[in-house]
């Protein structure tokens, strides 16, 4: 086990192509670190450099204290679980398993041990004979697990290791690779375009995007603290709804209400009265007005037009237009702090998560409560978030 | 369904036609080869008097009296060793094509393509000279070299098309194992890619074994004289026979290790090995 430290690591190809933009990122030893973002953002070319299998064109990877820049794969003493589980297909799942100790000239009993020890903590025992192509999708991904955890490496690097699997095993298998690496104790880096893996696997999430390390936070910090227009909107499902606001004095007014500012985010935005920001508020920061009690602190209520009612049973989502004219100046924003794949493209509709109690109904007015202490602001130029 | 029953009968009647086509000939030489010396031109296709006498003669009089066996230890000994030798280089090659990104690549390909269609027919007479001048002339390796020129190509192509296929995560997967990229190879590619390399083997074994050109032009004696060479210079019994009965019963002979060859290895050379190991 070590920890494994990125020291502006940069990734170069010949064309010019900078795919990871001087990374710094420390992950502790035994800690399960999520690498998200979306496709192409040098997520998986960042891990393939720790692997070693990609060259690092600047900086320097330290795995356990050691400077590994130069050292082979195979000299990193770390295991890989890839996507598509690379198992070798003229191998028996045991041979599969055991494939790493035999060429680290292992006992033959000690890896027989070995192999069979991890094959019970996975379930595979009764498969050990059998090849890659008679197993299930979900039995070949714990295959995988399995040739990464009988090496008892020094951390476990992960490629997207359920994204092939389908929605059920994907959640049951989530479930079995936190407890596993719970268990084991081993540093983990594990790569995922999806957002709800990166929340609940990762002691610390790693936000990635077009080559740069956004924010390394836990998974609640992240939710609730974004630094900038792309984590706050990348992070959470349904996504952050954005409206453009303009300050006005201690208020601040955005398309369908006019909300009080806080005396930090006063300061945040300075004292420059008629400033336009763009205002995020999450979807569960909204409620119907009449279900709202005294537990819930201070907040704003408004009237809204709903134009969609989506019932989840336990919740409830009703969507509302925060008027089109405000849509444009948001729009860009959000398309150049890269939102514009992750919004869904309309900018224009609010979603609000309700009470399944709400009478909401399409095509009527529901009077709604915002949650006025919740309210995140945005640089519009910049996308970064302004705090006090 | 009508149709597909229709179909199918006209399917079997040409297929019947063309197995008739192709195997005629082969037949013949069989029924050839089976007859004696006074009924070899009866003209009838099965043998009215059946004998080995054909066979016999191919062998009378052991390794040094023998037009055949000599020629048959030379045409197994350079085919063989050209498969070998030609199997290794052109996996490493391909291998290097299809999986690494080196400037001259395509290059490289184009080269292998533009010896393959080139005549060997041009290349015999400055061999010839060459050869009798480096001594290689009427040597073993005097017909490897040849033979390896213009089966690599075939060979590269054929492995370059089944290296291809493998998923290049495995490779990965075994450096992350703990394999040298030799390893990795030997352990993993090769073993995957083995339909490709028996493929690749056959097709240069069958170009080895069937040549006549270089044979008859680079050899002059029973050193290196390959079977289909061999024939030309078959004898009969006396200066009035035909040798026409002794040199069908050595086609028949040559043939038999092509077949074997192929019942051999067709088992292996059954794609779809790689399928489990990614998801598909």
């Amino acid at each position: 086990m070590a920890d494994i430290v990125l020291d502006h690591i940069t990734k170069k190809y010949g064309d010019g192509y900078e795919a990871v933009k001087s990374m710094d990122l420390e992950i502790k030893d035994g800690e399960f670190m999520i690498l998200v973002g979306p496709s192409g953002c040098g997520k998986s070319t960042a891990l393939n450099m720790i692997a070693g299998l990609e060259d690092i064109s600047d900086g320097e990877l330290k795995i356990g204290g050691e400077v590994v820049n130069s050292r082979a794969p195979k000299d990193r003493d770390i295991a890989m679980v890839f996507q598509n589980y690379a198992l070798y297909p003229h191998m028996t799942v045991r041979e599969n398993m055991g494939f790493a100790l035999k060429l680290a000239k292992v006992d033959q009993k000690e890896i027989d041990r070995k192999v069979e020890e991890a094959a019970e903590t996975l379930d595979l025992t009764e498969h050990l004979d059998r090849r890659p192509a008679n197993l299930s999708g979900g039995q070949r991904q714990r295959v995988a697990m399995g040739r990464a955890i009988v090496r008892e490496p020094k951390a476990f690097l992960m490629d997207e290791p359920l994204s092939n699997l389908d929605a059920k095993l994907r959640v049951q298998m989530r479930t079995e690779v936190a407890e596993l690496q719970d268990r084991l104790g081993t540093t983990t880096v594990y790569v995922t375009h999806d957002q709800t893996e990166a929340m609940t696997l990762g002691d610390r999430v790693a936000v990635m995007r077009s080559g740069i390390l956004q924010q390394v936070d836990t998974p609640g910090e992240l939710y609730n603290d974004p630094v900038n227009l792309f984590v706050a909107g990348f992070i959470g499902s349904p996504s952050m709804n954005f409206v453009h606001g303009k300050v006005s004095g201690n208020e601040i007014e955005l398309p369908f209400t006019t909300l009080p500012l806080t005396e930090d985010l006063r300061s945040a935005v300075g004292d420059s009265d008629g400033r336009e920001v763009i205002a995020g508020l999450r979807p569960e920061h909204f409620e119907d007005a009449e279900l709202v009690g005294d537990h819930l602190g201070a907040g704003v209520t408004f009237e809204a037009k709903i134009d969609l009612v989506e019932s989840m049973g336990s919740e409830l989502y009703a969507y509302f237009d925060a008027g089109s004219d405000q849509v444009d100046k948001v729009e860009q924003a959000a398309s150049e702090a890269g939102l514009d794949e992750l919004a869904g493209g309309d900018t224009n509709q609010i979603v609000a998560r309700l009470a399944p109690e709400s009478k909401a109904r399409r095509g009527e007015t529901l009077k709604l409560w915002v949650d006025q202490d919740r309210l995140l602001l945005f640089d519009p130029e910049t996308g970064e978030r302004l705090r006090a | 369904m009508e149709n597909t029953g229709r179909e199918k009968t006209l399917w079997t009647i040409a297929l019947v036609l063309v197995l008739i086509f192709a195997l005629i000939p082969v037949l013949w030489i069989i029924s050839l080869s089976f007859k004696t010396p006074a009924t070899i031109t009866d003209q009838s296709f099965i043998p009215t008097e059946f004998s080995f006498e054909n066979y016999e003669s191919l062998f009378k009089g052991g390794i040094s009296e023998s037009p055949f066996i000599k020629p048959l230890i030379n045409s197994l000994g350079i085919a063989l060793i050209t498969t070998f030798i030609s199997i290794i280089l052109a996996s490493f090659a391909a291998y290097a094509i299809a999986r690494l990104d080196f400037p001259g690549r395509s290059v490289m390909l184009a080269g292998a393509l533009a010896i393959a269609m080139f005549p060997p027919i041009s290349t015999v007479g400055p061999l010839f000279d060459m050869w009798r001048a480096l001594g290689l002339y009427d040597t073993w390796p005097g017909l490897i070299i040849p033979y390896l020129t213009f089966s690599l190509p075939l060979a590269i192509y054929t492995l370059v098309a089944f290296f291809r296929e493998i998923p290049w995560d495995l490779e990965k997967a075994a450096q992350v194992d703990g394999a040298t990229p030799f390893q990795a190879f030997r352990k993993v590619i090769v073993p995957l890619a083995a339909p490709g390399m028996f493929t690749a083997a056959i097709l240069v074994f069958i170009f080895a074994w069937n040549d006549f050109l270089f044979a008859i032009s680079l050899t002059s004696s029973d050193a290196s004289r390959t079977v289909p060479a061999a024939l030309a210079f078959f004898t009969g019994d006396s200066t009035f026979t035909q040798p026409t009965g002794s040199i069908a019963a050595a086609a028949v002979i040559v043939t038999v290790p092509i077949i074997i060859f192929v019942l051999l290895f067709q088992r292996r050379i059954v794609a779809g090995l790689t399928s489990g190991a990614v998801k598909g």
